[in-house]
């Protein structure tokens, strides 16, 4: 369906990733944001304060990142489309409502403009530092979906793809920025509401007898309902069955728990997006992500200058990470490089994914700036020799 | 007496309520949190509130069990969330009358935050806190609200930390009503609930509770029974009394009743009205029932 | 001549012994009979004396046991004719 012509700022824009961040959740439907100020996202919901009322939703700054993560899961259940926004320290706060949105399956979006750390670390500056994080860091076992956007403008369009997908998979999303892309500044094209796609909530049709908001489709994704339409839902972060009932026995744990994982993992084919490009002939494919895809770009252009055959793989969902593509670009190419703005998180996915069939050359960053394209170079000569 | 099958007999009529296939439910001989309940159904048959409109928000806890018994939309939240998860449903769908039915533990140690910030908001939500004065749940550790020289499992030789004083935090947070009752004070206490489900706002009651296997018998001070026998001969009822002067003890005076019960603009109304002068026709007010307000007719044409 | 009697659902009643306790009129005790649980549920040893005033169901934290009038209730005949 289009989106909501109300929300949607159509024409060019010259918006920072922060603010097109912004824009994208509005086109896509959130009219609700519960929020805690940290740098460097503050800017997400800033706008959002003030786009809200103009568009029929509502924000609200919450007393800290506990209550704003679960905030907007109570908005989901009362029929919006909601999302909060953090960084690196409140994203460690939010890790136990993650768990609480992938297990109750409450469709939601949750943006980390990930910054330097651990801890503090450093405010105002880019990291690579949540990647893993976001796939593991609640606890048990549970599946998500991460995209990376790379400028303002996919910032833009990752954010309403983030909000369709959590729709479609009952699922909490997350958009991954950095510091760089949050805070740089470009234009971003937000197009007539027409041409954006919008995915509505898969609110059940079914009578309140016969529906069970746990019991999957076929697609391993249960219907949805919220509060107010008579369904008298109950909804439990205890193990429970397909009425959502507490039920805390080995066999119904297995058969949940899977599930949640499985929804994810066997859809995973058509939830990866990646941008591939010179892979055919390469020897060398340079896999990265985020604001470090940009970096890598000028040094994949200077390799080819040199007369080096690389390649790119650019990451845009991160999770599920895309095993497939990746391991049959192993079995034809040397070496993979993976520059990161961290210290080594996913470049484990694509060492195991590669299983020994290419070398892995890493290109480690602690944070604090981007890197230098003549490291990124340097890796890339060394997995070509 | 009549052996008559139930269904040609007026049924219990918190029966309609619950979620009868779950029964009988995991509280203890003695407990008193079904009691709770049985107000709870009362005072909503006699308030006439639209079911349907009814959500219910709990915590994790022994009290936080009643969400999953109650045969209305019923959310079973994590460990002191209960107050901000209800903020967000309430927000984003303004008709529903939400109730926040969770524990001391829940609401006033790990949950301490939310409740106070949702009291200074004056946020439209009905809390009902059952006060068993420790965590039951999980075993019997000291609560905030655990009176002096109690023995609990993490206290083993007596609790000698203060307390709080639930109405008294309560009320200096910004709560618009503020009551206190025990499950002994039955008919009073769904009244109460009755009256605190008509009034907009922040409303609050402390419902002192017994914990049998935990308080009680590591206490030796009985059972559920002997909570109630004490609550009915301890209890005085003191409609107004300062919020300061009504903390508990071990063994001593149980104040109860109606403490306070006053007016304060309540926080979507607040909302609604500031954003709307300062905006004049661009403010476009969310809608009522979670919908997005929009009319572009996308929803109609996908159902 | 009972104004009122009592249901008492057996198999939920925990045996806390509320409504023994606050019944006005002393209308209940602890029978000697178990459920499957163990518990003693309670039952009239002096329903003549029941008002149908429902403390006892006001009081049960099962919901095992409820009062009601049956010189008034649209099911006071059928409840004479069947009891």
């Amino acid at each position: 369906m289009q989106a909501d012509p109300i929300g949607v700022l159509t024409g060019a824009h010259f918006l920072d990733g922060d603010h097109a961040c912004c824009e994208g959740a509005i086109a896509a439907g959130a009219r609700f944001a519960a929020g805690y100020p940290i740098t460097p996202s503050t800017e997400v919901v800033e706008r959002f304060a003030m786009r809200a009322p103009t568009v029929g939703g509502t924000f609200i700054q919450m007393e800290d990142e506990l209550a704003a993560s679960i905030a907007i899961q109570g908005a989901v259940w009362g029929g919006a489309k909601a999302f909060t926004v953090t960084s690196g320290p409140g994203f460690s706060l939010m890790m136990e409502h993650i768990g609480y949105a992938a297990m109750t399956e409450t469709p939601c979006v949750f943006v980390d403009v990930q910054r330097g750390g651990p801890s503090t670390g450093l405010p105002t500056l880019p990291a690579q530092g949540d990647m893993m994080q976001v796939r593991w860091g609640s606890h048990g076992d549970y599946d998500t979906i991460a995209l990376c956007p790379n400028s303002p403008q996919e910032c833009f369009d990752l954010t309403v793809t983030a909000f369709n997908l959590s729709e479609r998979y009952r699922v909490p999303v997350f958009v991954m920025l950095d510091e760089v892309v949050g805070h740089m500044t470009e234009k971003v094209v937000i197009p007539q509401p027409d041409k954006i796609e919008v995915e509505p909530r898969r609110f059940t049709r079914k009578d309140p007898k016969s529906f069970r908001l746990f019991e999957p489709l076929e697609d391993q994704v249960p219907e949805m309902a919220k509060a107010g339409d008579g369904y008298n839902v109950h909804v439990t972060g205890l193990t429970h069955d397909e009425r959502g009932y507490p039920n805390m026995t080995p066999p119904v744990q297995d058969k949940l728990v899977k599930r949640l994982r499985s929804k994810i993992r066997d859809n995973a084919g058509k939830i990866w997006m990646y941008e591939s490009r010179d892979i055919d002939e390469a020897e060398v494919v340079v896999v990265s992500y985020g604001i470090t895809s940009r970096v890598a770009q000028r040094a994949i252009d200077l390799a080819k200058a040199e007369g080096i055959k690389v390649g790119k793989f650019r990451l845009i969902t991160a999770w599920p990470f895309p095993d497939k593509p990746l391991r049959e670009i192993a079995a034809k190419v040397k070496a993979f490089v993976v520059p990161e703005l961290n210290l080594g998180q996913m470049v484990r996915e694509v060492e195991r994914v590669a299983g020994g069939q290419a070398r892995t050359i890493h290109v480690p960053h602690a944070g604090g700036s981007v890197h230098r394209p003549e490291d990124i170079l340097a890796a890339i000569r060394e997995a070509a020799r | 007496m009549s052996t008559t099958t139930l269904n040609t007999l007026p049924a219990n009529p918190v029966e309609q309520f619950l979620r009868s296939e779950r029964m009988p439910h995991i509280w203890c001989p003695g407990c008193g949190i079904g009691t709770t309940v049985n107000c709870f159904t009362r005072a909503l048959i006699e308030t006439g509130v639209e079911l349907s409109n009814l959500a219910v928000v709990s915590g994790i806890g022994c009290t936080g069990r009643v969400a999953g018994y109650v045969n209305l939309d019923s959310f079973h939240t994590t460990h002191g969330r209960a107050i901000p998860f209800a903020t967000g449903l309430k927000l984003a769908n303004p008709k529903l009358n939400v109730v926040v039915y969770s524990g001391d533990g829940d609401l006033f140690a790990i949950g301490g935050n939310h409740l106070i910030h949702a009291a200074r908001r004056n946020v439209d939500l009905k809390v009902i806190c059952v006060n068993n004065l420790i965590y039951a749940m999980t075993g019997g550790q000291t609560a905030p609200t655990t009176p002096g020289d109690v023995i609990t499992s993490t206290s083993p030789y007596g609790t000698y930390d203060p307390a709080f004083n639930l109405p008294y935090l309560v009320e200096a947070a910004g709560a618009v009503y503020v009551a206190r009752w025990t499950v002994f004070h039955v008919r009073q206490l769904a009244k109460s609930m009755g009256e605190m489900f008509k009034k907009k706002g922040f409303g609050f009651i402390e419902v002192l509770s017994p914990c049998p296997t935990l308080y009680q018998r590591r206490n030796k001070m009985g059972d559920g029974l002997d909570a109630l026998k004490y609550y009915k001969q301890a209890s005085k009822i003191k409609h107004g009394a300062p919020t300061s002067e009504v903390g508990l003890t071990k063994s001593g005076e149980i104040i109860v009743g109606k403490f306070v019960d006053r007016e304060r603009p309540e926080f979507m109304d607040m909302m609604n009205a500031h954003l709307s002068q300062r905006l004049g026709d661009e403010y476009i007010q969310p809608t009522l029932d979670g919908g997005c307000g929009s009319e572009c007719g996308n929803c109609e044409e996908v159902l | 001549m009972a104004r009122g009697a009592v249901t008492i659902v057996v198999e939920r009643c925990k045996a806390c012994g509320f409504c023994v306790e606050f019944c006005p009129t002393k209308v209940l005790a602890l029978s000697s009979a178990y459920n499957s649980k163990g518990y003693h549920p309670p039952h009239a040893v002096a329903p003549d004396k029941c008002s149908g005033c429902d403390l006892c169901g006001m009081f049960c934290p099962d919901f095992a046991i409820h009062g009601y009038r049956t010189d008034k209730t649209k099911g006071a005949k059928e409840a004479e004719d069947a009891g």
